[in-house]
């Protein structure tokens, strides 16, 4: 209960901000444009420190307290920044063995992350661990696809989240990976796993024609893509079998990508997916610019990769 | 007082007229997406530590290290899973200590006796190095958050885990569990349990890990088991208290599969 009244309490303040960077911006820069910057995350896997010098693979690499000093620089230079991560937090690393998640979860905060997805292995410690360690997480998870209805995560995590950056609305909807199978059944307990098509197709309904959203992000779970599982369900195949979505952030296969990958939805119309890899190496950033002039508008929009 | 008060008003003042310009705004312009840039950026050494977070980290960091480079027990020589076909030292002891730590346990809970021990090859993440052994080597070479399961099998299954062992070809850790083959054919010539030949109808009780007895890696004999109890006791916590149980690592040879 006191978590709700916590959670509340930053919703008001981060919203005060949010007012005073928009008559900032729309006074200093021209006023008929607006940008809004998503930065994002995926499978960082408890890796809290850089990989050493020596690594053979990925050396001098990460590192929560650089990834800090690179998003504080992007801050400075746009405000209106949404910070992102598309699960798998947990795991990897003995400061998940040692402490369950909790610092995790508390240099989040510190980086002021504003949503994540969860993950396989946000499950393992059980469903109950990663609820014992939500009150150090000052930022929300949402996931659409599973049923946490007989969970103690019940009402706890979210299907969506609605923001507004610089009066742009922006809905993010979450995609967690079928866990029968993956995850032994005792950690997530009466989890229900749903279709993540179906799933997206209803949060896309509510999103954009409900609530109005200028922008939908699906921050995903599911896999970018499974070269040998054609038919399986992926970042691909839901970007294709959709509609309403700008931009799927995708987790789970530790995919690197040289840039975000442009598929068309089911009205032809293009969609961004991007994933960066895993282990903190890299930051994900996808800036969009809003324009009130509306026959510059009409000639579509332009993708930059 | 009066001015904190002034400055209170012009500060209502502005957030009035920046909530008329908002409410203006939305309401004759609406804003389209007219472009979109995507790109991603390597956390390299150029971005410098953010002091606070890295403050914030070095107590959690300095703990773990303190536990984790503390010395458990010393190692005579290392071992290696890459030496060895049918068995190597380390397999040998992961098996062995797996069946010295779990057994306890076991008889205590079910009043049974553990027969065999069967894990994978694969699940040995790195060697057991030469020197000092601490918490540290522990999580090297288990990673993985598996746990001790108990798997009950018929005699049938256990002729079926030795098919799968001689077919895979891979020094698998295993213990209790005898196997003689013809060394040209690789077909079973005996089988035996702790001695005795094995018992085709008799129940077997053979620790592993649950990811192992729900079928990982091919192993599906362990889905035919009649029942599975489960130790909650983490695979590597079992190993940590093993090292902490003995001073020297034994460095153990004895054959348990041999080709005639």
């Amino acid at each position: 209960m006191k978590r709700r009244e916590f959670l509340k309490g930053t919703l008001a303040s981060s919203a005060l901000v949010t007012v005073g960077g928009l008559s900032l911006s729309s006074f200093t820069t021209a006023p008929d444009i607006k940008k809004i910057t998503i930065l994002h995350t995926n499978d960082v896997h408890s890796h809290i420190d850089p990989f050493p010098a020596t690594d053979p693979k990925n050396p001098n690499m990460g590192g929560v307290a650089r990834r800090a000093s690179l998003i504080q620089e992007i801050r400075k230079e746009n405000p209106n920044v949404l910070l992102l991560d598309a699960g798998d937090i947990f795991q990897g690393t003995p400061y998940f063995n040692y402490y369950g998640g909790e610092l995790e979860f508390k240099l989040m905060s510190m980086l002021q992350y504003d949503l994540a997805t969860m993950g396989n292995h946000d499950f393992d410690n059980g469903i109950d661990g990663f609820y014992a360690q939500l009150p150090h997480a000052k930022f929300d998870f949402v996931s659409a696809n599973y049923d946490f209805k007989n969970t103690v995560l019940n009402d706890i995590v979210k299907p969506y989240k609605i923001f507004e950056k610089d009066g742009i609305k922006i809905g993010v909807f979450g995609l967690g990976v079928e866990l029968q199978g993956l995850v032994d059944k005792k950690l997530y307990k009466e989890t229900i796993y749903n279709d993540p098509v179906e799933t997206a197709t209803e949060m896309t309904r509510i999103l954009k024609h409900e609530k109005k959203c200028d922008l939908v992000i699906c921050l995903s779970h599911i896999g970018f893509k499974y070269n040998n599982e054609p038919e399986r369900i992926c970042d691909i195949l839901l970007a294709r079998r959709t509609k309403d979505i700008d931009l799927i952030i995708g987790g789970h296969t530790h995919t690197f990508l040289s840039k975000p990958v442009i598929e068309k939805n089911l009205e032809g119309k293009e969609v961004l997916i991007n994933q960066v890899g895993c282990y903190g190496i890299n930051l994900g950033r996808i800036d969009f610019y809003f324009d009130a002039n509306k026959t510059k508008s009409h000639s579509g929009r332009s993708i930059v990769v | 007082m009066t001015k904190l008060r002034k400055y209170n008003r012009i500060l209502t003042s502005i957030i009035v007229l920046t909530g008329i310009f908002l409410s203006v705004s939305c309401t004759t312009q609406k804003y389209y997406n007219t472009k979109i840039e995507g790109k991603q950026i390597g956390v390299t050494n150029v971005y410098p530590d953010v002091k606070s977070i890295e403050d914030y980290v070095a107590p959690y960091r300095n703990h773990i290290n303190q536990e984790l480079d503390h010395v458990l027990a010393y190692c005579p020589e290392t071992l290696d899973k890459s030496k060895g076909t049918w068995q190597t030292t380390i397999g040998n002891l992961l098996a062995d200590a797996t069946i010295e730590m779990g057994n306890p346990i076991f008889q205590s809970r079910e009043k049974k006796n553990i027969d065999i021990c069967l894990l994978n090859h694969g699940g040995i993440r790195a060697p057991l190095p030469k020197g000092d052994v601490t918490t540290r080597t522990a999580f090297e070479i288990m990673p993985f958050e598996n746990s001790l399961i108990i798997v009950a099998l018929k005699g049938a299954q256990i002729r079926e885990m030795a098919e799968y062992i001689l077919k895979e070809r891979k020094p698998h850790p295993l213990s209790g569990l005898k196997i003689v083959a013809d060394k040209n054919t690789l077909s079973i010539k005996s089988l035996t349990v702790n001695g005795k030949p094995l018992q085709e109808d008799q129940v077997y009780y053979v620790a592993t890990s649950d990811y192992l007895s729900n079928g990982g890696d091919s192993m599906n004999f362990f889905k035919k088991g009649i029942q599975s109890y489960d130790m909650d006791y983490k695979l590597r916590n079992l190993l940590i208290d093993y090292f902490k149980k003995v001073d020297t690592i034994p460095v153990i040879t004895t054959e348990r599969i041999i080709l005639e």
